[in-house]
């Protein structure tokens, strides 16, 4: 019996969302009284692999096959179940990502374990009761989901708990082939175009967002927005009527038909709050909110706000920004 | 072309979320119930491709007791052709997709498509078990698609991008933004729906595989700490110094 993490590499590197998941997967592997694996997918180097053992991994499964770069449902799904049988997994993680999601649902039927998405805390066995929390109602709820089934399978929401770092420790890491056919590529990309972001940093995997709404009155202003964003290391976002009148692309839209955001800083700009766009945001762990009209409800979901006019807030945020750095 | 697309009747976007007094259910009282947002993208989408293709069907499935058959009557006036309803409480993702395996199985649908995800229990999950069970590819999220023939050319969004990808049917989707500007009925619509088929079936089995023990609601916030305009650049010693965010 052991834990199988399933960790996403890009350009040879762990993502963060999967230090994460790697961190969740051993710990708990030590609830289990068992040790943890991992199998990585996408473009990974060794030396990063390796390194996983600083979360507590001890044995890194990894295919060079070069067509598995890129996300492929049906050869992730293949990968990932023949690895779990080889490992004798009980448990399996993975990050509730894109990649995540689709590859979890099918392994979840070919498996025969239960699943769990949205997964915010280390999970309870008390009992031989295995319970896990869960974001259910867009931001709005959390559930407790008992996962009945032998095997579990357990999609961890980004942010949502911290990367362990244990220094020096590295991993084995081991050559691994599922004898994939060319049937198990029938999705794989014709072509895969990569978002053009600010600084390079990614929506889903940041830690700090600068987001902006209506009040910013027009793309031609968002260079106010970026200006922080570049001076934090934030990555940028929007609220649905900026997206629905194309003033930013429909992947920076944050909100319940968005994406759910849960960085450690959310600054809000221009934003009034409706309670769909607060669903994508609540779990922010520090929410700013900078609005012109002080009865703007987004201030009720804030833990700091400025009354004040963006145009005029926002440079003096860059400034003193650059003036910490 | 067979289209099937299946809808979740969720509580409306703007609904504040309450629980019954022990935490076991959902509150419903006073909740309006509408289509799922992310369902409406692959609704609209299905109309348009069988209207382009001049043939076919678009049939809307969901598996719900009997006060979802509003909604689906709502699907129907937006202009799918006939409805199901598997008569069952939603119990988990996976007891939902062999509701759907089973009736797409049955039914011979070309191109199952459903929303990214409810905006209720946020699985995103019943895409994945519908493919694995049906064996055939699933595409999610799937931003663009478009059929030529038997072939599929749908944008897959990653993280940080998106890929494009050609299935052949039958295959399954989930859909989202901006795929398609979803429809609202007009009147003509609403007028036809209410004579157009809807066929109750008994759910397939009872297996399921979670189980909600209890929900609770976030923690509320300790309240707004408001800095002047005019110091504004004091917020950003607040989130070093206080925050510890920066």
């Amino acid at each position: 019996m052991s834990v199988l993490v399933v960790v996403e590499c890009d350009k040879g590197e762990v993502k963060k969302s999967s230090l994460e998941v790697a961190s969740y997967g051993s710990q708990v592997a030590q609830l289990l009284g068992t040790t943890a694996t991992a199998v990585a997918v996408g473009e990974a180097s060794e030396a990063s692999l390796a390194q996983l053992g600083e979360q507590g991994i001890s044995k890194v499964l990894y295919d060079a096959e070069p067509r598995l770069k890129d996300f492929v449902n049906g050869a992730y799904t293949k990968l990932i179940a023949a690895a779990a049988q080889q490992e004798d997994a009980k448990v399996l993680v993975l990050a509730n990502s894109n990649i995540g999601a689709s590859v979890g649902s099918r392994l979840a039927v070919r498996l025969q374990a239960s699943l769990a998405t949205n997964v915010v805390e280390l999970p309870k066995n008390d009992g031989g009761q295995f319970t896990v929390k869960r974001g259910a109602f867009s931001g709005k709820a959390f559930a407790e989901v008992v996962l009945t089934g032998d095997r579990k399978i357990i999609a961890v929401k980004k942010n949502s708990i911290e990367a362990q770092h244990e220094a020096g420790k590295t991993a084995t890491v081991e050559s691994f082939s599922a004898q994939l056919s060319d049937a198990d590529f029938a999705d794989a990309p014709k072509q895969v175009v990569l978002q053009d972001q600010a600084g390079g940093i990614l929506l889903p995997e940041a830690d700090k967002v600068v987001s902006g709404g209506r009040g910013m009155k027009g793309p031609e202003n968002w260079h106010l927005i970026e200006d922080l964003a570049k001076a934090l290391g934030a990555a940028t976002a929007c609220s649905k009527p900026v997206s629905d009148v194309d003033w930013r692309p429909h992947h920076e839209h944050v909100g319940q038909t968005g994406i759910t955001v849960s960085p450690n800083l959310y600054i809000a700009c221009g934003i009034s709050g409706a309670i769909q766009h607060l669903a994508g945001v609540n779990s922010s762990k520090v929410i700013v909110v900078i609005n012109k009209d002080p009865e703007a409800p987004f201030f009720k979901a804030a833990d700091y706000g400025i009354v004040g006019d963006v145009f005029d807030v926002l440079p003096k945020l860059t400034q003193a920004v650059k003036e910490l750095n | 072309m067979k289209f099937l697309v299946c809808i979740s009747n969720v509580p409306d976007t703007t609904t504040k979320i309450t629980f019954t007094p022990d935490n076991k259910e959902f509150n419903k009282a006073g909740v309006q119930f509408v289509i799922n947002p992310w369902d409406e993208y692959a609704l609209t989408r299905a109309i348009e491709l069988k209207e382009a293709q001049g043939s076919g069907t678009v049939t809307v499935l969901n598996v719900g007791e009997a006060d979802t058959e509003p909604n689906i009557r709502k699907a129907l006036a937006i202009g799918a052709d006939d409805a199901i309803r598997v008569n069952a409480y939603p119990k988990d993702a996976f007891f939902v997709a062999q509701q759907i395996a089973s009736i797409a199985k049955d039914g011979g649908y070309d191109v199952i498509l459903m929303g990214k995800e409810s905006i209720d229990y946020n699985g995103f999950q019943v895409h994945g078990m519908v493919g694995e069970l049906l064996g055939i590819p699933t595409v999610a999220p799937a931003m663009k698609l478009d059929m030529s023939g038997n072939t599929a050319t749908l944008e897959r969004e990653i993280e940080g991008g998106k890929e494009i990808v050609e299935v052949n049917t039958p295959f399954v989707a989930s859909c989202q933004q901006p795929m398609c500007e979803p429809r609202i009925p007009n009147m003509r619509g609403i007028m036809t729906a209410r004579t157009k088929p809807l066929k109750v079936v008994e759910p397939t089995g009872d297996a399921s595989r979670t189980q909600v023990t209890e929900y609770q609601l976030p923690p509320k916030k300790q309240g707004v700490k408001l800095i002047p305009a005019e110091s504004a650049g004091d917020l950003i010693k607040l989130l070093r110094n206080e925050a510890k965010v920066i």
